[in-house]
């Protein structure tokens, strides 16, 4: 094993489509047009000697190293910024560029500590390499002037010279170090796009500074590690490294955290991971990530792992550790006497959108083969299931249009119902390298979103709709198209069935969907929106990216419908550009619905009715399927209340704290004989189950995930896992004990068949994956390399369907007792419920959830910043502290559900979608007040959650 | 709110769906969903809504669709219970 080769070709590709022929140190070489000389030259194999040029961001021109000679040209230009031109003849080693560099080198490396042995870089030093590189052997000039290196010089303290910042928990900047290249500036402006750092001071005293001379911690920093990783030297290094050491081999693999699916290359030192760096060649980030997938991965090492299986009888009793064997054989005895007992319907499970789409795929068929009933579903109920419904109607298929490289040819963009600055922060960053480029964007948020104003990035229209009135405010925007004579008539007759197009244009074109009949109750500026709705009809290429602030209503699948039919009014489906791109909440959420996790449907999204789908399975699995849709969550938890349903399988997920109507959760798991909780850590749902199965992460399996482009990537083992088993080995193992005939070696077996039963993924296989890098579905023999873009010569389903969407008001509605809406969401450091972000050093920026208010309702209410508050709704209540801001309007009020203990989902309801029952987390009626502490709720919840973590023969921690 | 409520409300949510689309085709529409993504046991409970309860509190159109909706078998009968039956004489 060794490093993952990646070659740093100095500067980013052109894309250019013509090309120029030069000669370099004698070789010829083709290159695009556009390309500097110092990319030519390392396509053509020679390393011209750079420090301030690397290819993750555009050529600077500082340092001085990279000179060339061109033949008829005067001087040494620098290779980084000097374009190839025809004919051209470039000499990158000659006498004089030799003595230069060295001349370079030689001032540089006078300003330099030499304490090379003991730098956290050595072996991993461009300084260092570049040194050696140009033959240095000397430097005349000393250390006793001016410089930057000693914190006294002859005595006397040396104002130029900064201690190290370590107050970024995840890595340091040692001033001392720096060599003012820059690239550290410029990643943080051209990759990340949040201009958190400069350069201050000028000349000899230029500095690298956070903010306004700030801690990195306190500074505008989102640490995403792009300038550690742009850091040629150890000025910019991370923690672990400095802790462990340098890798001595890496292994490509997909982050667990959010739907965007990052490459890494998980740096290793044995089983220990030293790093986790954006990989290049990773086709969803290309080279970029978040705080979340570069440095919060400390949870899978984290000493709140349960590596045991543990049983007890009753919920009130302690756990008991006992074997792997006696856990399956338990679980099998008592998920049949349940369904002796109560019927075979009586029990079910919950398949993960963190595991894998192996994993995920064998809990569905341990369901459906081995309870023999179709009770089966996954959180993306109460995230995407309306994006499923919705697109599926209209388009015929169930998942974004687009890759995200797509953005990069977008001229207008909405962005809906999603904050991807937080949620989804890659993305983010390439939406806003486009938005600086020039696109236009249009916000439709209740809150003052990052992305409305932010350095460099102002939307063109902010449309901060009251929550709940996203079908009136989408339908509106159609509403202007279609009478204002904007729609692409020709791309509807062509694409789309024209009689539904004239039924839904004489629809929409009704005075009561005028942008000026609605804004009474949507609260959005009529001028605003008819502004917002040309722009999108007539700027070119326009996209739709939208979140769970679409979906997580009670008429979320209508908001999707509004949605696809106003890319389909606009002609903006089937290209680059252009598209409906759900943003997905967890990695492998995609991947977890094409793997036949919801009841109703078989992997491929067909539904279980189908006798010629469910044929395939029944030869292949030698059972008889059921051929009636299974419970939803929402409806198993219904079931379990009502007496029906006992027992539930619950692979990685915790529906107490995520799922809605914390109460309502509760009550069900109560009411249910045996819960077995396969998860990495004691969860919230945990409390409530009789059997804990030890899960494994993501850097101890191999398998896929799918991201929100449908893109099929990767997931190495790197590891051990800690546990023992992968949770496919696990999931097998029970199985086995449930006297099912399973054998997989490996979860490439899995995917062999997945691939033989589902068509779009036909031609997925572990080999195939290994030479493509990654495929998006559908990849069968129509699309053998996969489909970056879907719907390009037609829809799915054939002629795209238009669809009335008519706005209903939801039940929940503020009053006297409630008159505040209250919508949740996510913070960037935190990811979900917080199960492994809580777990890092995250923490530090965000250690508790916070309610934002705006200031008029926070001093109606007598409350100021910081002060602790009760926020009640008819579902419950609980106390967390005010953060008074104007992002939220007035009239709405905004949190996190990231932390246990604020537990905001005793708030929510359990109102839902009408078509797929996703809860509507983004709409509670609430009051708020001040409080002196923790609720009733939290208080009890607590002493619940501190019994019911007792594990016999292991004494708490806190006693 | 009881489950009977709870199911009431669910269908009527999606009646007032398709109450907005073309009138020919919302009973229909009503029905296919509930056939497409209601378990067995939640259509019981909606036909001894509709046959024991007057199909209190439920929409006209899901009224209309009843029709169309696909009557699920009865409950099966648990293993235990079945086993139990001939030692109750």
């Amino acid at each position: 094993m060794s490093l993952v080769p990646e070659i740093d070709y100095g500067t980013p590709a052109s894309r250019a489509e013509k090309m120029v022929t030069l000669t370099i140190d004698g070789n010829e070489i083709t290159v695009p047009e556009g390309t500097s000389i110092m990319r030519a030259s390392m396509e053509a194999g020679i390393k011209v000697p750079k420090l301030c040029a690397t290819d993750m961001v555009d050529a600077f021109g500082s340092c001085r190293l990279c000179l060339v000679e061109i033949e008829g040209r005067n001087g040494t230009p620098a290779s980084c910024t000097t374009p190839v031109a025809p004919g051209l003849v470039v000499h990158t080693q000659t006498g004089r560029l030799k003595d230069i560099r060295k001349g370079v080198m030689e001032l540089y490396i006078s300003d330099h500590p030499l304490d090379c042995l003991t730098c956290a870089a050595n072996g991993d030093c461009e300084l260092q390499d570049m040194a050696g590189a140009v033959g240095l052997r000397d430097v005349r000039y000393g250390y006793e002037g001016d410089n930057h290196v000693k914190a006294r010089n002859s005595g006397e303290i040396n104002a130029k010279w900064m201690p190290k910042d370590e107050s970024n928990p995840y890595f340091t900047y040692d001033p001392s170090k720096c060599i003012v290249c820059s690239r550290c500036v410029r990643a943080c402006e051209e990759v990340q796009g949040t201009f958190a750092l400069t350069i201050e001071g000028r000349g000899f005293g230029s500095r690298v500074s956070p903010g306004m001379h700030e801690h990195f911690v306190d500074s505008e920093c989102v640490s995403c590690g792009a300038c550690v990783q742009a850091c040629p030297t150890a000025t910019l290094t991370e923690k672990s490294v400095i802790d462990i050491g340098q890798p001595e081999h890496s292994v490509v693999t997909t982050c667990a955290y959010c739907g965007v699916g990052c490459s890494f290359k998980a740096e290793m030192r044995g089983e220990e991971l030293v790093r986790m760096v954006p990989w290049k060649d990773g086709q969803a980030n290309r080279g970029h990530s978040c705080v979340k997938g570069r440095f919060a991965y400390g949870y899978s090492t984290h000493k709140d792992r349960i590596l045991n299986p543990m049983i007890r009888e009753k919920i009130s009793d302690p756990w008991r550790e006992v074997t792997w064997d006696e856990a399956y054989a338990h679980v099998a005895a008592e998920f049949r006497r349940i369904q002796y007992q109560y019927g075979r319907d009586s029990i079910g499970g919950i398949t993960s959108s963190r595991c894998t789409n192996e994993e995920t795929y064998l809990v569905q068929k341990l369901i459906r083969a081995g309870f023999g009933n179709n009770n089966v579903d996954t959180c993306a109920r109460v995230c995407h299931s309306p994006t499923g419904y919705g697109l599926g109607q209209t388009f015929g298929t169930s998942a974004g249009t687009q890759n995200f490289d797509s953005v990069e040819h977008t001229d207008v963009v909405i962005v809906i119902g999603a904050n991807p600055t937080d949620g989804h922060p890659v993305f983010a960053s390439r939406l806003k390298k486009r938005l600086r480029q020039g696109a236009k964007l249009i916000v439709i948020d209740p809150r003052r979103t990052e992305l409305v104003s932010s350095p460099h990035i102002k939307a063109s229209y902010h449309l901060p709709l009251k929550p709940g009135t996203n079908v009136a405010v989408v339908t509106a925007l159609a509403h202007v198209i279609v009478t204002e004579g904007l729609y692409d008539e020709r791309f509807i007759r062509e694409r789309c069935d024209w009689s539904e197009f004239e039924d839904w244009a004489a629809f929409v074109a009704e005075p009561r969907h005028s942008p000026e009949a609605i804004e009474q109750f949507t609260g959005v500026d009529p001028e605003t929106l008819r502004g917002a709705a040309r722009l999108f009809a007539t700027g070119g290429n326009g996209s739709i990216y939208y979140g769970l602030g679409v979906t997580e209503h009670s008429q979320g699948s209508t908001t999707v419908i509004a949605i696809a039919n106003l890319a389909m009014a606009t002609g903006n489906i089937g290209r680059e550009g252009v598209g409906v791109n759900p943003l997905r909440g967890q990695n492998n959420v995609q991947g977890s619905c094409d793997m036949g996790s919801f009841p109703h449907e078989l992997p491929g999204y067909r539904h279980i009715s189908d006798d010629a789908t469910r044929e395939i399975f029944e030869k292949l699995w030698g059972v008889k399927l059921n051929n009636e849709p299974g419970l939803r969550i929402p409806n198993m938890l219904d079931a379990a209340v009502e007496g029906t349903f006992k027992g539930l399988y619950i692979q990685g997920e915790d529906i107490l704290q995520s799922d809605p109507d914390t109460k309502h959760v509760s009550a069900g798991l109560a009411a249910m004989e045996c819960v077995v909780v396969q998860d990495l850590f004691l969860n919230e749902t945990a409390n409530y189950a009789h059997v804990f199965l030890p899960g494994s992460t993501f850097l101890e399996k191999d398998g896929t995930f799918t991201n929100a482009e449908r893109r099929i990537n990767r997931v190495r083992r790197v590891m051990t896992p800690k546990n023992g088993y992968a949770d496919w080995e696990v999931t097998q193992n029970l199985a086995q004990a449930m006297g099912l005939n399973w054998n997989y070696r490996h979860p490439s077996e899995i995917m062999d068949e997945i691939a033989a039963t589902t068509p779009s993924f036909a031609l997925v296989s572990y080999d195939y994956l290994e030479k493509m890098g990654s495929v998006q579905w559908p990849c069968n023999e129509k699309s053998p390399q996969g489909s970056p873009i879907m719907h390009i010569n037609g829809f799915v389903r054939g002629k795209g369907k238009f669809i009335r969407t008519e706005y209903v008001a939801t039940d929940e509605k503020t009053g006297p007792r409630f008159p505040l809406l209250l919508t949740t969401g996510r913070v960037l450091s935190q990811y979900n419920v917080g199960a492994q972000t809580r777990r890092t050093e995250n923490v530090v920026w965000h250690e508790e959830d916070r309610l934002e208010i705006h200031p008029h309702d926070a001093e109606n209410r007598g409350i100021r910043d910081g002060d602790w508050v009760r926020l009640a709704s008819r579902a419950g209540e609980t106390t967390l502290r005010a953060l008074v801001t104007d992002r939220v309007a007035t009239g709405v009020v905004y949190t996190t559900f990231h932390h246990p203990t604020t537990q905001a989902n005793v708030i929510t309801t359990d109102f839902s979608d009408w078509a797929t029952n996703c809860p509507e987390y983004k709409v509670t009626a609430v009051q708020i007040s001040p409080s002196n502490g923790p609720s009733d709720w939290q208080i009890e919840y607590d002493e619940l959650a501190r019994r019911s973590r007792r594990i016999a023969g292991k004494l708490e921690a806190a006693e | 709110m009881s489950e009977g409520n709870k199911l009431v409300r669910m269908a009527n949510q999606i009646a007032t769906f398709f109450h907005s689309q073309p009138a020919n085709e919302a009973p229909n529409g009503v029905a296919t969903h509930i056939n497409k993504f209601w378990e067995p046991r939640m259509r019981r409970q909606l036909f001894d809504i509709v046959d024991n309860h007057g199909g209190e509190g439920l929409d006209s159109l899901v009224l209309q669709a009843v029709p169309l909706i696909r009557r699920p078998p009865p409950a099966e009968v648990p293993p235990a219970l079945a086993d139990s039956a001939p030692a109750a004489h």
